[in-house]
């Protein structure tokens, strides 16, 4: 077969056609038997924007400004620096001392909320600092008639941390916002955990699960509008977690492969 | 119940049983710590070592870790010990045995024969008394060979698992990352997807799928969707192309049932999967992950180190004659494993435990984002486990898996290290590359330009 032939016979890169169904670095091209530079660089910059979603501090600040009208405010788990939320998932998910005052005393406490959203930092400031203000904003435009307390801000806080926040408010229904677990091709993805009734020693499976939010996955408004469905279902069977299906295909859960089970996964992912 | 101590100085370093001295033995872990029951030095981190070393590995038939009375494993552990085969080594002290280990008359026959008579806590007690290169060096002569439809394990050879794994278990997309990887001849050990959903219909179309490409292309390989293993058994009821059946495990009887799973379901499908006999050289049909952590993720680990209860997990894949059976090393995170040192520390004595106990066993060489590494790293761990004569590694495109998010290999590590170690994949699947022709004459697979004949063949007819 002649060159002519061959160019006649398929397109440029052979891969062009499968690249639209995958995100997966298929078709890389090789370097003997390494990656090729523009490869490995892109490889490389992936991994620095992932590390430093998950180092870098959520501007708590600018997020109070973005949230505005919304009243908001601020609380602060026991694990004191980014090292320690890393190593103590356990300091992670409680209030702080000074936390645990602030909320006791803030005029908000036992103001009997039908929602509160708390929006924690996780495991990547971008995605909170990207995400969480138009989705809040976008699910305020849809509830309603619903009492929604202060958005309040979490940092160095874990999924569990909201459910002590939503106790000392008095709050029927949680609605925790994290940055999740950033991966190579998608740094900014925020989950979203509604759990009704929140206290602490509330389990996993007590829980529903919005995850992979952001402009690549669930955009702001498909999110806003399936956390809404959640949220008046959970109203009105009074309940969160496995016994409040979504009428979507059910996602894996407990059970499934050990690369997704753990529970600090489930927290994560 | 026997308290152990060791004088160090002035020091009286004490402990106040076994599972506590194992605990302290260990190098520093994230995941111990977080349990609170590291050693809270570095000298009473060696003095550990100092009383595990005088001890009589006996001593682990005496004293269970975990009781035998409520826990199925440590049942399985203790009913399953061969003590004809523990007799070479029964007098021998955890120090004693670490050094016989390394000695010449421990050879790869001599390690076969034992491997019945050794528990978890025997083997993980000798690898707290290595260092990593011991780790690779003992592993090295120990020989686990499995098969379905290629052998893997043989000395000489690296296999390797194709993970195509999409977020949404798109079809298209799926295909695509297993064609791009089966260009770098990966996927000798298995074609293993995660699915994204875990349902039996959706799990059928993955099964069916990548049946379809084998017969295709007509690659001596066997195929895995690593759902939960109830989902597995439900697809082989309705007649699903079931080639090995997967799950995670974990080293006690309440973490594996966080898992979901017991001893006897485990032998439910197994029993399952051989029924189909749809290995063409060999019926090993299960597939195992496992990982250090788990068990205490799931607050089953009792006390025990993370590194001594996944041990205990090898002792449950042992007992189902698996294919294949691999630790997730670095994906459980940070709070478990915090860096590369641990993390590399972790693959080499997960690698080392389950081969001396007889299992076959291979690594995903991976960590994620939050963790203390980069590919660099994996670069060191791959290499050692390579030379320590891993049974499998996992590849993705590029490294990147972008369901589970999280850093495994290249398709590209596993070329470079078969040419630059001379391990060629398992005899079956490297036939197959030489009669298609894609071998050059140093029986290397170079890179094909994207119009030759060989990526127009794979790209071409599976557009058809």
């Amino acid at each position: 077969m002649s060159d002519e032939q061959q160019k006649d016979s398929g397109p440029k890169d052979p891969w062009a056609r499968f690249r639209s169904a995958t995100r997966a670095r298929i078709g890389l091209g090789r370097a003997g038997d390494g990656m090729p530079t523009t490869a490995l660089l892109e490889f490389q910059l992936a991994h620095a924007r992932a590390r430093d979603a998950v180092h870098s501090a959520a501007d708590f600040d600018r997020l109070a400004e973005d949230l505005a009208p919304l009243q908001t405010l601020r609380v602060h788990s026991a694990a004191p620096d980014r090292l320690t939320y890393l190593r103590r998932p356990d300091l992670g998910r409680q209030l702080d001392v000074a936390s645990v005052e602030r909320l006791a005393s803030h005029p908000a406490a036992g103001g009997d909320w039908d929602l509160l959203f708390v929006i924690a930092d996780g495991l990547s400031a971008a995605a909170v600092q990207v995400n969480a203000a138009p989705l809040v904003h976008a699910c305020h435009e849809r509830l309603f008639g619903w009492r929604i307390g202060p958005v309040v801000l979490a940092e160095q806080a874990r999924v569990a941390l909201g459910d002590g926040v939503a106790a000392a408010l008095g709050a029927r229904l949680l609605v925790l916002l994290v940055g999740e677990r950033p991966g190579l091709s998608a740094a900014e993805s925020l989950g979203a955990y509604l759990t009704w009734d929140a206290k602490p020693g509330r389990a996993d499976s007590e829980r529903n699960c919005i995850s992979n939010i952001h402009a690549d996955g669930l955009p702001i408004g498909a999110a806003a509008d399936k956390l809404c469905w959640l949220a008046n279902e959970a109203a009105r069977l009074k309940l969160t977690g496995v016994s409040l299906k979504e009428d979507a295909p059910s996602l894996p859960g407990p059970g499934n492969d050990s690369k997704k089970q753990t529970p600090d996964l489930i927290e994560n992912a | 119940m026997a308290v152990y101590w060791r004088d160090l100085g002035r020091q009286r370093h004490r402990f106040d049983d076994l599972k506590t001295v194992m605990a302290c033995a260990s190098p520093r872990r994230s995941g111990d710590e977080l349990a609170g029951i590291a050693a809270d030095s570095d000298e009473r981190r060696v003095a550990a070592r100092m009383v595990l070393a005088d001890l009589p590995l006996k001593a682990f038939l005496n004293e269970t870790l975990i009781p035998y009375e409520t826990d199925e494993v440590t049942r399985l552990i203790v009913d399953r010990h061969d003590s004809v085969a523990f007799r070479p080594v029964a007098h021998m002290t955890v120090g004693q045995f670490r050094d016989w280990l390394l000695s010449y008359q421990a050879d790869t026959a001599t390690l076969s024969a034992l491997a019945p008579g050794l528990t978890p806590e025997m083997v993980a007690a000798a690898s707290k008394l290595m260092r990593n290169i011991d780790l690779v060096g003992v592993a090295a002569k120990c020989s686990v060979v499995t098969r379905f439809r290629t052998t893997v394990g043989l000395p000489g050879r690296l296999s390797s698992r194709l993970q195509p794994n999409h977020p949404t278990d798109d079809p298209a997309g799926i295909a695509a990352s297993t064609l791009d990887g089966l260009l770098y001849g990966v996927g000798d050990a298995v074609i293993g997807i995660n699915p994204a959903t875990d349902n039996v219909p959706a799990c059928i179309k993955l099964l069916e799928m990548l049946d379809a490409v084998r017969t295709r292309f007509d690659i001596p390989v066997q195929s895995c969707v690593l759902a939960h293993v109830t989902t597995s058994i439900q697809a082989i009821e309705r007649g699903a192309p079931v080639d090995l059946v997967f799950q995670s495990i974990a080293g006690t009887e309440k973490a594996n049932r966080g898992f979901g799973v017991s001893l006897s379901l485990l032998a439910e499908a197994q029993e399952a999967a051989k029924s189909l006999k749809r290995g063409t050289i060999g019926d090993n049909v299960m597939y195992f992950e496992t990982g250090q952590g788990s068990a205490l993720s799931a607050d089953a680990h009792f006390g025990v180190d993370q590194q001594t209860v996944e041990t205990r997990a090898y002792a449950v894949a042992r007992a189902f004659d698996p294919f294949l059976v691999n630790t997730v090393v670095g994906f459980i995170g940070p709070e478990y494993l915090f860096d590369a040192k641990q993390i590399t520390r972790a693959g080499l004595e997960d690698h080392f435990c389950a081969k001396l106990m007889g299992v076959p066993m291979g690594c995903d060489v991976c960590y994620t984002n939050h963790a203390e590494a980069d590919q660099d790293d994996m670069d060191v761990l791959m290499t050692m486990l390579a030379t320590a004569g891993v049974n499998f590694i996992i590849a993705v495109p590029g490294a990147d898996d972008v369901m589970l998010n999280y850093q495994s290999l290249s398709y590209h590590d596993v070329l470079g290290l078969r040419h630059l170690l001379k391990r060629p994949p398992a005899p079956e699947f490297e036939a197959w590359l030489d009669k298609a022709g894609w071998l050059d004459e140093q029986r290397r697979l170079p890179p094909w330009p994207d119009h030759s004949l060989v990526v127009q063949a794979l790209l071409g007819s599976a557009a058809a």
